[in-house]
């Protein structure tokens, strides 16, 4: 792909939304050099499958927010958030901002902060700016760069030492203007010894044209800190979902990675867990369902730097239709990772013969003194057992969803919060279904 | 007498990758009967079990089953199970994901009919007592379906499903094999304690020490294909003492297994010579 890259933007529109947003001049000048960057560098280059014909180009323009009740929100909004009243430790992003925050009081009180990215940047610029594009660098490719432009709206977590929330900390992303930028940052930091669960939802609703997310998570987890991290997408099919995922682990840390692709329309995700500390962890597990045509590029990858770190990633996906899946595991247990161990699983079931899923396992090994190990396996539903559910009476298409929740619930039955273990099976009753 | 189920096998034929090996099968069951068929490897036994139930692998070519008048051939899989035909398969299915108990409901779910759901404590009491009957560990339930169970809790597992679900004709294919005296005798309780008017029973097996437990009415022996001699529980024990010479004798049969490859039989090398390294 040539670098004669039409950028969705000019430098003056970013200056000008940066200057309408009051933000410091170092994010005025990071989006500006991003967006300057993205002159110069290219898509990423995926295996097998080529993006840019995805609609690259429809960024939609940054609408102001502002707060408003919930009540005020939409039905579909209000159905997600289970009925409260006032809902605690909640974020609520309507289409390029936030509409929604409230952090209980308790956790306010330890230190603790959850606010919009955009107010981030006024109250704590300086903590915003040591972790911001820390992890995932605006120079990697045209994606990472136009993100740096063009963000708006997103969330900072901040936990600060020792403090350990039991309570699971939410957001809600949802989006139904395709005229509006929808292309969040979210940025989650676990101090020392501190512990958080995260669960977001990505939800589109009534699109009438093409929309680009172009959405980065940067989640640095400190020595002996835990974060787990969950994300259902429930985009529908005019959302065009790029993100990157990508988190900086400590010695002794540990990254819990849970995430539902559920999309309908063409998704390219990269989540990347760097094991930088002694010790460190991280477990990731995805589960993914295509339909109708859609193009999916999913990557799960771990790296090893520090001694003794182990990973662990295991993706099941489920293809229909026409769809097409790239599932791509990376282990790198680079030079020095001594005792290290990497593990990962990609298993796709292919339910129709049109369907096409690829599940590619590659071990990247620097060092001798190591574990690593892949298992990859494609197939389809295995007619036998479609036989042995007939036949104690049950009809052909409830053996076949029998068998295919049954594919997913190693992983489903792994998530720790039972609301969004219900989310998710509901989810994959609708995508059979559709 | 009104709900006493008949089942007819008639002239039944069938194929299995091309090779023909039910050769004319008739048979016919009736509620409170329990009738055993028995004969050596090879001659066709499961393949009858499979076709009565709709294996897709096996192709019946010309026959008639029929249940209280009703083409069984015509009906699909489930449809079969659901006019209450059951299986006690000789190597059952594992199910990665599916929990035993949620299986088991379905099932019976199944039978019940639109809306006619089970309910949930209900299904827990009849699912607990039959699992104590058979002394199964009660942490089964939410054991993945067979998944890591020895071949002597998969078929406790047949027999389970077969008492929650009541089926009216119940086949056993090789219930027995793999099963130690212990097992075999909860197994056997199991099925006796399902005899009744309602209910005719076909086990297929290939020892007749399975009959010492379930007494059977009617004992058929199957060679090449098809039924060759019926007869009462007598003729099992001759089975047991004699073996099934006689009765190849008897009916002046060579060879009793079907679906042979030319390769398969044993030929007598003619060269004289040793052979050469």
């Amino acid at each position: 792909m040539s670098a004669q890259t039409i950028l969705p933007i000019d430098r003056d529109s970013v200056t000008r939304y940066s200057a309408g947003r009051q933000e410091p001049e170092w994010m005025t000048s990071l989006r500006t050099e991003a967006l300057e960057l993205a002159g110069t560098l290219e898509l990423p280059k995926l295996e097998k499958m080529r993006i840019d014909h995805w609609g690259l180009d429809r960024y939609g323009d940054p609408l102001p927010a502002g707060t408003r009740a919930l009540g005020e929100l939409p039905e579909a909004v209000k159905e997600l958030l289970q009925s409260e009243e006032h809902p605690e430790n909640l974020l609520v992003q309507w289409n390029s901002g936030a509409v929604y925050t409230s952090l209980s009081p308790e956790l306010a009180k330890q230190g603790v902060i959850f606010t919009d990215l955009e107010s981030a940047l006024k109250q704590h610029p300086g903590l915003v700016r040591k972790y911001f594009m820390t992890c995932v660098k605006k120079d990697e490719n045209l994606l990472t760069a136009l993100h740096a432009a063009l963000w708006s709206g997103g969330l900072f977590l901040y936990v600060p030492k020792h403090v350990v929330i039991e309570t699971p900390i939410q957001a809600l992303f949802y989006v139904d203007q395709a005229t509006a930028r929808f292309s969040p940052h979210v940025l989650i930091v676990a101090e020392a010894g501190s512990s958080v669960t995260y669960v977001d939802n990505f939800v589109s609703a009534g699109l009438e044209q093409k929309l680009v997310h172009n959405g980065i998570v940067e989640v640095i987890v400190e020595a002996g800190a835990r974060v787990n991290f969950a994300s259902t997408r429930d985009l529908g099919r005019q959302v065009t979902d790029l993100t990157y995922r990508r988190a900086r682990i400590g010695q002794d840390g540990q990254m819990y990675w849970i995430l539902g692709e559920m999309n309908s329309g063409n998704a390219m995700s990269d989540t990347t867990s760097l094991l930088v500390g002694n010790g460190s962890l991280s477990d990731t597990k995805v589960i993914c369902m295509g339909t109708g045509d859609q193009q999916l590029n999913l990557t799960t990858r771990a790296v090893h730097f520090g001694k003794a770190s182990s990973s662990d990633m295991i993706t099941r996906a489920v293809m229909q239709d026409e769809a097409t899946a790239i599932i791509n595991g990376i282990t790198k247990i680079e030079k020095g990772s001594t005792g290290a161990n990497g593990q990962q699983t990609e298993k796709v079931l292919m339910l129709s013969p049109k369907a096409r899923g690829d599940a590619n396992p590659i071990l990247l090994i620097d060092e001798d003194d190591v574990k690593a190990g892949h298992a990859a396996s494609v197939g389809q539903v295995n007619p036998e057992q479609i036989y042995y559910l007939m036949s104690r009476g049950i009809s052909r298409e409830e053996a076949a969803r029998l068998i295919i929740k049954g594919f997913l619930a190693p992983v489903v039955g792994e998530i720790p919060i039972s609301k969004l273990q219900e989310r998710l099976h509901s989810l994959v009753e609708r995508k059979l279904e559709s | 007498m009104a709900n006493s189920p008949k089942f007819t096998i008639d002239g039944l034929k069938a194929t299995v990758e091309g090779k023909e090996i039910l050769q004319g099968v008739s048979i016919e069951i009736k509620g409170g009967e329990v009738h055993a068929i028995m004969g050596p490897n090879g001659t066709g036994k499961s393949t009858l079990a499979s076709a009565i139930m709709g294996h897709p692998k096996y192709e019946v070519t010309e026959g008639s089953i029929t249940l209280d008048g009703e083409d069984v051939l015509e009906m699909a899989v489930d449809e079969r199970a659901r006019a209450g035909l059951f299986l006690a398969m000789q190597y059952p299915s594992e199910i990665t994901g599916v929990t035993n108990a949620d299986f088991l409901r379905s099932a019976m779910n199944a039978r019940r009919g639109e809306g006619n759901d089970i309910s949930l404590i209900k299904f827990i009491r009849q699912m607990e007592a039959r699992m104590k009957d058979l002394e199964m560990n009660p942490e089964f339930a939410h054991r993945y379906l067979n998944e890591g169970f020895s071949g002597g809790e998969k078929k406790r597992n047949e027999i389970l499903q077969m008492m929650l679900l009541e089926p009216k004709i119940v086949i056993l294919d090789e219930i027995d094999s793999g099963l130690d005296i212990d097992a075999l005798r909860i197994v056997a309780e199991g099925v006796n304690k399902m005899r009744s008017e309602e209910r005719g029973f076909l086990i297929i097996t290939h020892y007749q020490r399975l009959l010492n437990y379930i007494k059977p009415d009617f004992v058929h022996v199957m060679m090449q294909g098809r039924i060759v001699k019926s007869g009462g529980p007598e003729l099992a024990e001759r089975l047991e003492n004699e073996g099934y010479d006689w009765v190849k004798e008897e009916l002046g049969i060579v060879e009793e297994r079907v679906g042979l490859d030319p390769e398969e039989e044993f030929k007598v090398p003619m060269n004289t010579t040793a052979p050469k390294h």
